[in-house]
């Protein structure tokens, strides 16, 4: 008979396959969320967040901020008496809150994520000045400015250059990305 | 005269070239030939695992094959680059299907990778492959009574690998200070993390986490933070006024990178260190050093007074 798998097994399934251990041996003791050093700034702790994931309350790990205010400091993971990688875990909510297109719209991590990736699929390198944008959605306006005078302040000193570096087989280097992922609409 | 494949990292061509500098100074030093990786791309830092994992390994991957044709040793001098590409490099070795599968991609650049190339952070390859003795003799101003912080950052221990060193209770970064005559204050956070892009991520938990590095730093009455990676340097220091700011705090507390204070005690002239592109000013350091000789000379001096 044909069976969905359920929102845990989805997530522990993505953790197998970053070749790390799956939810279902935590037993909640929380030594993972006293790692943290974010943690105050979470919704919920990554200990609860793992036990909400295995209670199958989809809607409401989806819609916390926890896993974008995740640093991958790795404290947790380094931790962890049952060798779960909490850490992964929050790339792994990262990735599928991406792909489903399911987020909380205050957050600047998605946006921010989303313009790095495609800067290096642009050129190969990072250019922090090509992130600016994505502080309109935290910040407004405000905030791209407030951004923009820490720019000046680094130009000033020579350490922004005016313009961005990139490699120089480039046609190579987007064409080996094309193998990977489609490349459509990044120019 | 030892030689590694050196890479960079977008960072050395912007915020952090002073970092660039210095490591090529000093190496040049200790006899450390670092060369270049040619046509380097981005290591991913993190956001590229936020997006595809594959795509992460993918750009390490291109990045180890280039090294591998020189054969030699890849070092990164940048803690976010050393973890992606020490990373990348293990899950490639471990798996053949996602070698295979990467190898596919890096044909499109006529690159193969075979899996031999060793990973290295700049500080394991100063502590580790020079030796804290051969760098000792190279000190020429001991920074005596330089208060320093060495703050290792976090993705330089974690997670766990076979490369020798404590992930849990490292040493080195201090034996390394002391080698160049400073005073390796205890520094209780020193393996915390910075915030990282969390700086563009999540302001205001960034700065907290930047507020209590800094406030531990104070508390050890450290007069520099020394740091190993691009990241934490910028955090550290050209957000020291925004965590004032925030917070109430008035924290003015110099944050230079390791091989600029080696470079200081080897007698390279600060400005080939990189020195003077700060947004905190590094003075209360050059003045150590300035005072240095003279202060040496009337110790001497004194002795040869005395009966």
């Amino acid at each position: 008979m044909y069976t969905t798998p359920s929102f845990a097994d989805e997530i522990s399934n993505e953790m197998y396959a970053t070749g790390t251990r799956g939810l279902n041996c935590c037993i909640q003791c929380a030594t993972c969320s006293a790692a943290c050093p974010a943690v105050e700034f979470m919704d919920h702790t990554p200990r609860r967040l793992i036990g909400m994931i295995n209670a199958g309350l989809r809607e409401e790990v989806l819609d916390s901020n926890t896993y974008w205010v995740c640093a991958s400091c790795y404290a947790c993971s380094e931790r962890c008496p049952k060798h779960i990688q909490p850490s992964e875990l929050m790339y792994v909510l990262k990735r599928y809150s991406i792909w489903k297109n399911r987020y909380r719209n205050d957050l600047v991590g998605p946006d921010f994520s989303r313009r790095f990736v495609r800067t290096i699929m642009r050129t190969g390198k990072s250019y922090e000045p090509g992130y600016a944008p994505a502080f309109i959605f935290e910040g407004g306006v405000q905030g791209m400015l407030r951004e923009m005078q820490m720019g000046m302040k680094l130009l000033a000193k020579g350490r922004i250059p005016l313009i961005p570096s990139r490699v120089k087989r480039l046609e190579n280097f987007r064409r080996m990305l094309s193998r990977i992922v489609p490349l459509e609409g990044i120019e | 005269m030892k030689r590694y494949a050196y890479f960079p990292g977008c960072s050395a061509e912007t915020v952090s070239a002073s970092y660039h500098l210095s490591t090529v100074e000093t190496g040049a030093k200790l006899g450390v030939e670092f060369q270049e990786i040619e046509d380097w791309n981005c290591c991913g830092a993190t956001p590229y695992s936020n997006v595809d994992e594959l795509l992460a390994n993918t750009l390490c991957a291109r990045n180890l094959a280039i090294a591998e044709r020189t054969g030699l040793d890849v070092v990164a001098p940048c803690n976010a680059c050393f973890k992606n590409l020490y990373q990348a490099n293990e899950h490639l070795r471990a798996d053949p299907d996602l070698a295979e599968h990467l190898n596919f991609a890096l044909e499109a650049d006529d690159l193969h990778y075979g899996g031999s190339t060793r990973v290295h952070h700049l500080i394991h390859v100063f502590v580790r492959d020079v030796g804290l003795e051969a760098i000792r003799q190279k000190v020429t101003r001991p920074l005596k009574g330089l208060k320093v912080a060495s703050y290792y950052g976090c993705q330089l221990v974690r997670p766990d690998r076979a490369d020798g060193f404590d992930p849990a209770g490292p040493h080195y970064f201090e034996d390394l200070m002391k080698a160049i005559g400073a005073d390796a204050v205890e520094f209780p956070y020193r393996l915390r993390c910075c915030g990282a892009s969390l700086m563009i991520g999540h302001r205001r938990a960034a700065l907290a986490m930047v507020r209590d590095l800094l406030r531990g730093a104070a508390q050890a009455q450290a007069d520099v933070i020394a740091t190993a990676c691009p990241l934490c340097q910028l955090n550290l220091e050209a957000y020291q006024k925004d965590v004032n700011r925030e917070f109430g705090t008035d924290y003015e507390i110099p944050v230079l990178y390791f091989t600029q204070l080696m470079g200081l005690a080897m007698g390279i002239a600060p400005k080939k260190l990189g020195i003077g592109t700060e947004l905190v000013s590094p003075k209360p350091v050059l003045e150590c050093v300035a005072r240095k000789p003279a202060a040496a000379a009337a110790a001497s001096k004194v002795k040869v007074g005395q009966p």
